[in-house]
């Protein structure tokens, strides 16, 4: 936890030297609060009280980076509920591969190579987790052969995992799992290798004996694997997990977690990777990759982890779908980018021919924007106008949402000249609408 | 080491509320379903039980709906032409609930009509809709609340423009109501003052706080729903009521559920996105705070059943 000015004050020599460039060292501690200077502007700090303040200054869920070709990260996160503030790393998701499995190349391939579109944001995977059921180096290299994303390594056997990581130079993989049993040859085996080490253990209070332990064998980055054999006690341990560290400050339980999702079978695999998403995982493992799954799961992570303050948007303005020609129509939404994107995926899909006039709502959709004052006909008059949206049509007709049909008597009197037409309700129902109705 | 867990002490609690009357409650119901009561988030066991399990309901409609997806038709099939038989289905795929959504096409007679259907073809509580328009909904709904007096059905919508001849007839036929406001904390206190200053009994309210879909604006119902049980629990008196939501609704009106053809390849096979589209708009809604989940398709309701179980397990 963040230390106040008056905390950080009492760890200062206290001469009030004015070194620092403060008049005295409480005004200099203020600032440091504030995180508006750095310590080392005061020379005289003690090695102990240095410490001691870059403790506290330690993000309290420590940050983990997975690196190889692709990077993700998890942690950092300083609030329980994302209206607080946000939550910031979004977990990675990970598929499990079996080494033992023949097709292990086809199915990392496959993938891989998955990526959907999400309002204009290309998704991915983010790595796979293999498991030494084989030859762990074997499959490792054959994985490598098809994938550059970071890897989890399953086993707990140091030898496999140390010539499997030999195989990773300037990687960081997760290795998975130290438990109290067996936790310093593991924890050997990271330190040589920089790899991060996942620790497991029947409950928090061992998680939390065994962190400090391995963090003296000279590990720094650790995952931790809270247990839980069903969706209420995983609920209970990544809620105490994550309060402990953020309220309390408990350095030993202060890591991402990572959570299995396919532990208790694929029906249930979704409701899991789920619930992990919404609370609070770093690594979520799945065993099932289909793609309408991966989608369900990516999008889920994004809204999740969108920024309450901030919805998101696209730039206003004039958008060209398949080349609009003059005679083409005109179509009117905002600048909410879930909007913008299912109207003009719904256009460009169609093959027809549209400009698509983007207005300022501030990132709203079509109703909220309407009900907030943000979409009215002078805010449509006036984009308009100011795209100089007359210049580049012959036919001068414009379509409004369905679901604001209320506006089209106002828009025919700000724009006149122009005839105002109602379309659909949904974007789905608009490319019959364009055959049909506007000819 | 011994771990000295922080655990959250409230001064607020949610309100008790329950759905249906049995005979012996004046009604003719089965069972009814006792909802809220919980003093803590939800499912934080080490810091109370869950008094009561959120209650699935399935949505079904008084005449068979042209817009639902195929996919929807394909599972309810013939039994989308009559809404006893529709009722019956849905309380063997494993609702606790009904809600049967009335449609514009319905005169006052045929909404009644199906309303007793209904209620002799299912032992279950009932939630009835009006159409969507205002003057339509209380044309239907005073009837209905009427024929059914005694049975605590749940009436909605209603909502800041059109509440006070649903509530009004809800307290004249002992029924409960369903208050849906704008994904907004003030909006959604402020309704259910205007309620209650009418004379309904906060226990007689269900709040709705609008949902939005996987990929539709679920972000802000998840958040609205965790604020206005956080402030429930911070002693609020007029946010402290159960909750009921939409995901089936929301999650039915997504491309990605509707559609099953001319859309991307990444978005993998139709059937199984639709019930992953519903299910986890569901669950994520659950773990927020839900107390009633209406759903539309059997196989969600299976797994969201199946989800609540082992959230409310101690
Ligand atoms: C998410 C949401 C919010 C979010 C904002 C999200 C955002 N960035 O816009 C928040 C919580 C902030 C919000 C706030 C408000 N909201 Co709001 N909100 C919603 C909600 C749940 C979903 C909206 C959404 O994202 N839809 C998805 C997008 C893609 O839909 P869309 O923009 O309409 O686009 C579709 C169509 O219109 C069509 N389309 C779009 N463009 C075009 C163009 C053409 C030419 C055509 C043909 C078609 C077309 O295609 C799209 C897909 O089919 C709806 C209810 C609901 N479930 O729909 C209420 C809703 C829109 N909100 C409403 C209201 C009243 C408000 C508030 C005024 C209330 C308040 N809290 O004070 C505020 C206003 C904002 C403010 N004052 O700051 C009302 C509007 C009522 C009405 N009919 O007038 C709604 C309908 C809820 C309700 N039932 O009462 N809201
Ligand atoms: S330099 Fe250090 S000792 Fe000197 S005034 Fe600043 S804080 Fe105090």
């Amino acid at each position: 936890m963040a230390l106040s000015g008056i905390q950080i004050y009492k760890m200062l020599p206290q001469t009030n030297c004015k070194e620092c460039g403060f008049p005295t060292c409480l005004a200099f501690a203020m600032k440091l609060a504030a995180k508006q200077v750095e310590l080392s502007a005061c020379p005289y700090v003690t090695e102990e009280s240095k410490k001691q303040l870059a403790e506290s200054a330690a993000p309290p869920v420590r940050l983990i980076t997975l690196k190889a070709g692709t990077e993700v990260k998890a942690g950092n996160e300083v609030v329980m509920f994302r209206h607080e503030k946000t939550f910031y790393n979004k977990p990675g998701l990970f598929l499990r591969l079996k080494a033992s499995d023949a097709d292990l190349a086809k199915k990392a391939a496959a993938a891989d190579a998955y990526k959907v579109n999400y309002v204009g944001m290309d998704f991915t995977l983010d790595g796979f987790a293999i498991e030494a059921d084989g030859d762990l180096s074997a499959a490792v290299k054959t994985v490598r052969g098809v994938s550059k994303r970071p890897l989890i390594l399953i086993s707990n056997d140091p030898a496999a995992l140390d010539k499997a990581l030999s195989q990773l130079a300037g990687e960081t993989a997760l290795i998975y799992a130290a438990d109290p049993s067996k936790y310093e040859t593991l924890a050997d085996t990271a330190a040589k290798h920089k790899a991060v080490l996942t620790v497991r253990g029947d409950s928090l209070e061992a998680l939390a004996d065994l962190t400090p332990k391995i963090q003296a064998k000279g590990v720094e980055d650790m995952v931790l694997d809270l247990g839980g054999k069903t969706l209420g006690e995983w609920l209970t341990l990544s809620t105490q997990a994550r309060r402990l560290a953020l309220k309390s400050n408990f350095k030993p339980l202060g890591y991402p977690v990572i959570f299995f999702a396919g532990q208790n079978g694929p029906e249930k695999e979704p409701v899991y990777a789920a619930q992990a998403i919404s609370k609070y995982a770093g690594f979520v493992v799945l065993d099932t990759f289909t793609p309408e799954l991966a989608y369900a799961l990516l999008v889920l992570r994004e809204n999740i982890y969108t920024d309450p303050q901030k919805p998101i948007q696209v730039q206003p303005g004039i958008y060209e779908i398949n080349a609009p020609k003059p005679e083409s129509p005109v179509l009117v939404t905002t600048n909410f980018s879930i909007t913008y994107f299912s109207v003009a995926n719904e256009v460009e899909g169609s093959g027809l021919p549209a400009w698509l006039v983007v207005t300022d709502a501030e990132g709203m959709s079509v109703l909220t924007a309407w009900a907030a004052g943000k979409f009215d006909a002078e805010r449509i008059a006036k984009a308009v106008k100011e795209f100089n949206l007359a210049e580049k049509v012959s036919k001068k007709r414009i379509v409004l949402p369905g679901h604001v049909a209320v506006l089209s008597g106002e828009l025919e009197e700000e724009l006149s000249g122009w005839e105002i037409r109602v379309g659909p309700r949904e974007a789905v129902d608009l490319p019959a609408f364009m055959k049909q109705a506007l000819n | 080491m011994p771990i000295d867990i922080p655990k959250d002490k409230w001064p607020g609690s949610i309100k008790k509320i329950t759905l249906g009357a049995t005979a012996a409650e004046g009604g003719t119901r089965a069972k009814s379903i006792t909802l809220g009561g919980q003093t803590t988030l939800p499912y934080l066991h080490f810091e109370a039980p869950t008094p009561n399990s959120p209650a699935i309901a399935i949505e079904i409609k008084s005449r068979k709906p042209e817009d639902w997806s195929p996919l929807l038709a394909e599972v309810w099939g013939e039994a989308m032409n009559d809404p006893a038989k529709w009722a019956k289905k849905a309380e063997e795929a494993g609702a606790d609930l009904i809600v049967l959504a009335l449609m514009l096409a319905d005169s006052p007679d045929d909404a009644v009509k199906a309303v007793k259907s209904v209620l002799s073809a299912s032992g279950l509580p009932l939630i009835v809709w009006g159409p969507g328009q205002a003057e339509k909904d209380n044309e239907l709904l005073v009837p209905v609340a009427e024929a059914a007096k005694g049975e605590k059905l749940v009436l909605g919508i209603c909502e800041d423009k059109n509440y006070r001849t649903i509530v009004a007839t809800a307290m004249a036929n002992g029924h409960l109501i369903e208050a849906r406001t704008p994904m907004d904390v003030n909006l959604a206190k402020q309704l259910n003052i205007l309620i209650t200053d009418m004379g309904l009994p906060a226990d007689r309210i269900l709040m709705d706080p609008t949902t939005g879909a996987l990929g539709y604006g679920i972000e802000y119902g998840y958040s609205v729903m965790e604020r206005l049980r956080l402030a429930a629990l911070q002693g609020d008196s007029m946010t402290q009521l159960p909750m009921i939501v939409t995901p089936g609704f929301e999650a039915w009106k997504a491309k990605e559920s509707k559609v099953g053809e001319g859309v991307p390849e990444s978005w993998g096979d139709w059937k199984a996105r639709a019930v992953h589209w519903e299910t986890l708009t569901a669950v994520a809604l659950v773990e927020s705070g839900a107390d009633v989940i209406v759903l539309r398709h059997p196989e969600s309701v299976k797994r969201v059943k199946s989800a609540i179980e082992e959230l409310v397990m101690a």
